[in-house]
């Protein structure tokens, strides 16, 4: 995972809530078995069926932060719409609110979640619908900073300390749980159900195991 | 299947549940069920970090686990415990009898995949014709393989289903999924905990489905996010197991962690005899750890609802999302008193689906009608779809699909004569798999037209580009087919 560094730019307003993942990327092209090449689907409908759709407009090509409003990244837990939004090159969203499987995976994949408050949003989206809004996401000293004028408005955000710690760094949770392996094999040992049957063991009794059936 | 007692006491359980116990012992708290479970499986926590969490079963399908697999392959790891994995394939499969030649190309490499993926590490592998095959939420109950107390990740947001066993049961990324794999584990942060009471009873011809549509309509789309929720009350312990895994479903869309239902006798009478439940010998012994996992008196929720379903008519969607629908006879609201981003959602939903504010939904006609899906594709919406369709026919316009969950959902039903019930009705009786629930498969709803459908989620393009989706019961979509256009069940009932 690629380590995250304080990051400016212009900012791509999408002023709506709710926003689902089957928005963010359509199911019918989520059937590549790769993380890659799912940036250029990103909002697919929503690019096809609004000309003036940000992402259809010149002016945002390079921008790497998307405004939003609250519960954004709802529905489905497919990561292929965080793959789609770091895909095309976006480091940071800014919202309201996310939602849970959501913020899992953008943790996991590198992708910056910033939570400010709903007026907050409110405001910087109608000034990004104006005009161009540039905005600096500072993760280590969780700020975000919007130029305005000659003055600077500055907005703390929170942000999970360990989650934090892994961005900043370029880690990820393999490694964390992998050195506890044996803390891992003893709790294992200690909570064996005398009942369990597995899957695998059951051949006899007619399920089928992998490529039996071909 | 014989019956089981229930009604061990909630003494001290001395079975070597050492997970019974947190690690800083507050063992008199009472705890709530979303509490216990948490407990015990976590593994260790240092101080400001995440836990590191142990998973008793992750299920995988087609489309969110090759990349996971090739994260295991390219560090050079192995899968921790292949044996608490199971595969199978539901998403991107077709439904017609002739399934087995997939011709989207991109389809058949997923499922292809996956198959080598599973031979290569020992992952069970649920198979066309295994008997098995099904909607990843609807075998894993069958099998028996969901139980509670359980923890249960599978890289589907539905994964909540597995809650109405009392497993604390819930959707992953493809990351996160290589997690487990890897490690058994994965890193969390402890939920919050959410009560919903549902009060009363269902009238006739109102069903588990339109009581969890009315929660979502009231709570919203992000109502519950971060939370498990326990639901309970009179109407749910009245509930069969399906009736609770269609509850238990839709927590997502409610922006809930899970959904769990504390077991109770109908919980075990519908375990036990199945593959791979706890054998007969050792089933009282799983039930007396089962029955300590209820919430203890006096525990406390961050969030409590309570919802009076005594009144409660069919629901239908008229929205984009699940949040958006109503009682049939109810008006569609309408957006003008509402704040402007607010205002401006509302109207592009309704615009996105034809609907007028203001009107009742029923009598609106359409194409399409589904039933289906992890939600409702089970033995009991299939029965309830075929008892109104009996006798009746499709409206003309109108093509119906009805998808078996799982193979032995079909199996049962043709046992049971139902696919006669559905042909003769002019209903297409199909193999099973996700179908026309998401976009994905060659079921799609065409491009504008409308689908009346038992499936969980009516995002703009879920059951194909531009197709409009309206959330119901089995038993509402059965009857609004016959018609042609939206209707209650109730004169069939
Ligand atoms: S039936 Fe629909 S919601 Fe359920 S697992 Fe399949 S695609 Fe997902």
């Amino acid at each position: 995972m690629k380590k995250y560094e304080t990051l400016t730019s212009k900012v791509v307003p999408l002023p709506k809530n709710d926003v689902d993942t089957d928005q963010i990327i359509p199911a019918q092209y989520l059937t590549s078995t790769s993380r890659d090449g799912y940036g250029q689907n990103l909002f697919r409908r929503l690019r096809d069926t609004e000309p003036d759709f940000p992402l259809n407009q010149d002016r945002y090509k390079d921008a790497e932060i998307l405004l939003t409003g609250y519960n954004f990244g709802c529905g489905s837990s497919r990561e292929h719409a965080v793959w789609a939004i770091a895909g095309a090159n976006f480091k940071v969203v800014i919202a309201e609110s996310f939602a849970d499987i959501f913020s899992n995976n953008s943790a996991k994949n590198g992708l910056l979640l910033v939570s400010l408050p709903k007026a907050v949003i409110e405001r910087l989206l109608k000034r990004a619908e104006k005009d161009d809004l540039f905005v600096t996401v500072d993760l280590e000293n969780q700020v975000v900073l919007v130029k305005e004028g000659l003055t600077t408005e500055k907005h703390s955000f929170e942000y999970d300390p360990f989650r934090k710690h892994c961005l900043l760094n370029g880690l990820d949770d393999i490694n964390y749980i992998l050195s506890h392996q044996s803390e891992i094999d003893e709790f294992r040992t200690r909570n064996a159900k005398s009942w369990t049957v597995s899957p695998s063991n059951s051949n006899e009794e007619n399920l089928a195991l992998a490529g039996t059936k071909n | 299947m014989s019956q089981v007692k229930s009604t061990s006491k909630p003494k001290k359980h001395k079975t070597g549940e050492s997970e019974v116990q947190t690690p800083n012992a507050m063992a008199k708290q009472p705890r709530n069920i979303v509490q216990k479970i948490w407990d015990s499986h976590v593994v260790s926590q240092q101080e400001g970090h995440p836990a590191i969490f142990a998973i008793d079963l992750m299920l995988l399908h087609e489309v969110t686990s090759a990349q996971a697999f090739q994260t295991i392959e390219s560090r050079g790891l192995k899968i921790a415990n292949p044996e608490r994995l199971l595969a199978t394939i539901d998403h991107s499969i077709p439904t017609r009898q002739n399934r087995y030649e997939i011709y989207d190309e991109a389809a058949r490499s997923q499922v292809e995949t996956l198959r080598a993926n599973c031979k290569r590490h020992g992952v069970p592998f649920m198979d066309f014709d295994s008997g098995n095959q099904g909607i990843v939420h609807v075998i894993g109950p069958e099998l028996g393989v969901t139980q509670p107390g359980m923890t249960i990740v599978c890289g589907d947001s539905h994964t909540s289903t597995h809650g109405a066993f009392g497993a604390l049961a819930f959707g992953v990324g493809t990351s996160e999924v290589a997690h487990v794999m890897a490690t058994g584990c994965l890193l969390q942060e402890a939920p919050k905990s959410m009560k919903v009471e549902f009060k009363g009873k269902l009238k006739k011809g109102v069903y588990s489905k339109d009581a969890i549509l009315k929660l979502i309509s009231i709570i919203g789309v992000g109502g519950a996010n971060g939370h498990v929720i326990e639901y309970t009350g009179e109407a749910i312990s009245k509930m069969s197991m399906e009736e609770r895994m269609t509850i238990c479903n839709m927590s997502i869309e409610c922006g809930a962690r899970a959904g769990l239902i504390a077991p109770d006798r109908v919980t075990y009478d519908y375990l036990r005899g199945r593959r791979l439940a706890p054998p007969d010998s050792q089933f009282l012994k799983a039930v007396e750890y089962w029955n300590s996992l209820k919430t203890d008196k006096d525990a406390a929720y961050d969030k409590e609802v309570v919802i009076d379903l005594d009144q409660l008519d069919p629901m239908v969607t008229w929205g984009t999302n699940p949040s958006q629908g109503c009682e049939l006879g109810q008006p569609v609201p309408s957006p003008k008193s509402l704040p402007e981003l607010e205002r401006k959602d509302l109207e592009a939903a309704l615009a996105y689906t034809k609907v007028d504010a203001g009107k009742s939904i029923e009598g609106l006609p359409f194409q399409w009608a589904f039933v289906g899906s992890c939600t409702n594709g089970r033995i009991e919406d299939l029965r309830i779809a075929a008892s109104i369709l009996k006798g009746n026919k499709v409206a003309s316009g109108v093509t119906m699909y009805v998808v078996p969950g799982s193979e032995s959902v079909r199996e049962q039903a043709m046992k049971e004569g139902l696919d006669k019930v559905f042909e003769e009705a002019g209903a297409q009786f199909r193999m099973p798999g996700c179908s026309m629930c998401l976009s994905m498969n060659d079921d799609r709803v065409p491009p504008g037209e409308r689908c009346v459908s038992s499936s969980n989620r009516n995002f703009m393009g879920r059951q194909g580009p531009d197709s409009i989706t309206h959330l119901a019961s089995p038993a509402t979509v059965a009857a609004s087919a016959i018609a042609g256009r939206i209707s209650s069940a109730a004169k069939y009932l």
